[in-house]
């Protein structure tokens, strides 16, 4: 079991520098993953003050960080290419804290790229894999067949009324960030809740804005030591908690399918930070689907089982809302190229830092951000606050 | 054919599929603790002894999670939407990913926790165990 006390000790103990996204993100059939990832390590590291010679730890995922250490000419001391989905990212910055509080590395940069949009290559597949063997032969393939089949029994168990609309509530609100973002795929189009009902079926009881976009995209985090923090052109926002699991990969294995991993990465990742609920101001909430932010809001505890509809209800989480979720318009309507952990954290470093322009929160001092990767197989959870300088 | 089944080449699985093959539904039981598992493995899940056998699953379940899947995830299986994706919970207790056949692609039709039986249906050219109601 993870031990608390020392886990506490850590806390604060690295804080981010740097984020950004690559050059252009959306519909980019001109550039690679690689490129991706490239254009988001320098700008992340620009935004730090910091370029590729201060590299000495790399972390990424659905690349090994050999190919993207090669592309990007660096030589990590400290290595780690864990990918167990969309999550992977935030799961990195705990992997990062950790390696920077033992000494491994100092300056460690997380990378994502993928041209989820535009690539021409088929997504390689483990034929050997259970879900190949026993999933796959029935047409159970994707994450959206799986994460629909998760929010069927939701709405069985808390009622299909109250689920569509919470369902409904969240990509409309999601919808409005993006409105607010101008580097947001859905910048320019709104949705109103007569549309989202229009949509047409992907797999019920999923429309198609019930799902999330795929993107060109890439992204970087620059993760340091508060020393090397204090000379970062822009301060540092310190990492108060993360915590991180897994308990299943196929859904039709997952023991519970309202309750993912969320239920001990939430309160490990909040009692390392030592915050409540009532402390965060911005929840950024990985959105590969609607019911991915219900079902997740109730596992992190921001209410209780089967209570998400009310606290989603009434655009509370829109702009101008009591509870601010997801304010970049998030994988539904930003960008998401396929693992879109890394955007959570990116967004909630903007905002905790006050330059996020026309949606930027009145009050952000301490944010969480929260990746679910897989079927609803791993999740990652993270505390952020402006550091104390 | 994208799936892997039959390039696996493990015995578990090559056991399982096998008896799909001829129209039987088989479930692993552990020999120590009796308790039943799905998907096969080389030991038990409960009580981490190797020692697991093969007995005939009864073939009644009940539907615990269901998706109607209107668009294709991949070319193989562009001909056959809609259907009803489904996890079903089996009466020996594992659950098993497969479909539900006799009913229409319609939510109304089906409620979760309804009492299934298993059959049998060609999916790609190839007979897989499959639910209908009861």
């Amino acid at each position: 079991m993870p031990n608390d006390a020392k886990l506490k000790l850590l806390s604060g103990s690295a804080e981010i520098v740097g984020v950004a996204e690559s050059d252009e993100i959306g519909k980019v059939p001109h550039k690679s993953p690689l490129a991706h990832h490239a254009e988001a390590a320098i700008n992340a590291l620009d935004d730090a003050g910091l370029s590729l010679g201060d590299v000495d730890g790399l972390l990424t995922a659905g690349w090994s960080t050999l190919d993207v250490a090669e592309y990007l000419g660096v030589e990590p001391r400290f290595t780690d290419s864990t990918s167990v989905g969309g999550s992977s990212f935030v799961i990195h910055i705990a992997h990062a804290v950790a390696a920077i509080a033992a000494g491994y590395c100092e300056v460690a940069v997380i990378t994502n790229g993928q041209a989820g949009r535009s690539d021409r290559a088929p997504i390689p597949r483990n034929a050997g894999a259970p879900m190949a063997q026993y999933e796959n032969p029935y047409g159970i393939i994707g994450p959206p067949i799986s994460y629909a089949m998760a929010a069927s029994n939701y709405m069985h168990r808390y009622g299909e009324d109250r689920a569509r609309q919470a369902f409904a509530e969240i990509a409309v609100s999601t919808r409005k960030w993006a409105n607010l973002n101008p580097r947001a795929y859905f910048y320019d189009r709104p949705l109103t809740f007569d549309e989202y009902h229009e949509s047409r079926w992907v797999a019920w009881p999923f429309h198609l804005v019930d799902c999330c976009l795929v993107t060109d995209a890439g992204a970087a985090v620059v993760i340091t030591t508060p020393e090397r923090a204090r000379d970062a052109r822009k301060g540092g926002v310190a990492v108060l908690g993360v915590a991180e699991g897994h308990d299943h990969s196929m859904v039709s294995q997952m023991n519970d399918l309202t309750s993912a991993f969320g239920t001990k990465t939430g309160p490990q990742a909040m009692g390392m930070a030592g915050v409540t609920h009532s402390d965060i101001d911005l929840a950024m909430i990985y959105d590969s689907f609607t019911y991915t932010v219900l079902v997740s809001l109730e596992n992190l505890g921001f209410c209780g089982a089967g209570e998400g509809p009310e606290l989603v209800a009434d655009q509370r989480t829109a702009p101008g809302g009591a509870f601010p979720v997801n304010t970049s318009g998030g994988g539904l309507s930003y960008t998401h190229p396929g693992m879109y952990g890394i955007f959570t954290i990116i967004e909630a470093v903007r905002q905790l830092r006050g330059e996020t322009g026309d949606r930027q929160l009145d009050r952000c001092e301490i944010a969480l951000a929260h990746g679910t990767g897989g079927l609803l197989s791993s999740t990652g959870t993270a505390v952020l606050a402006r550091a104390q300088s | 054919m994208t799936d892997g089944v039959h390039q696996y080449g493990s015995q578990e699985a090559d056991a399982y599929w096998s008896a799909v093959g001829e129209g039987r539904l088989i479930l692993q039981r552990c020999n120590d603790c009796d308790v039943y598992q799905f998907y096969p493995r080389v030991f038990c899940l409960e009580c981490g002894t190797k020692g697991v056998g093969w007995v005939p699953a009864s073939g009644d379940a009940t539907l615990h999670a269901f998706s109607i899947v209107h668009q294709a995830p991949s070319r193989d299986f562009v001909g056959d939407v809609p259907y009803v994706a489904a996890i079903v919970e089996l009466a020996e207790g594992p659950r098993i990913p497969t479909r539900l056949a006799g009913v229409g692609p319609d939510p109304s039709e089906i409620e979760i926790g309804m009492a299934l039986r298993l059959t049998f249906t060609e999916i790609n050219g190839r007979p897989l165990p499959v639910f209908r109601r009861a």
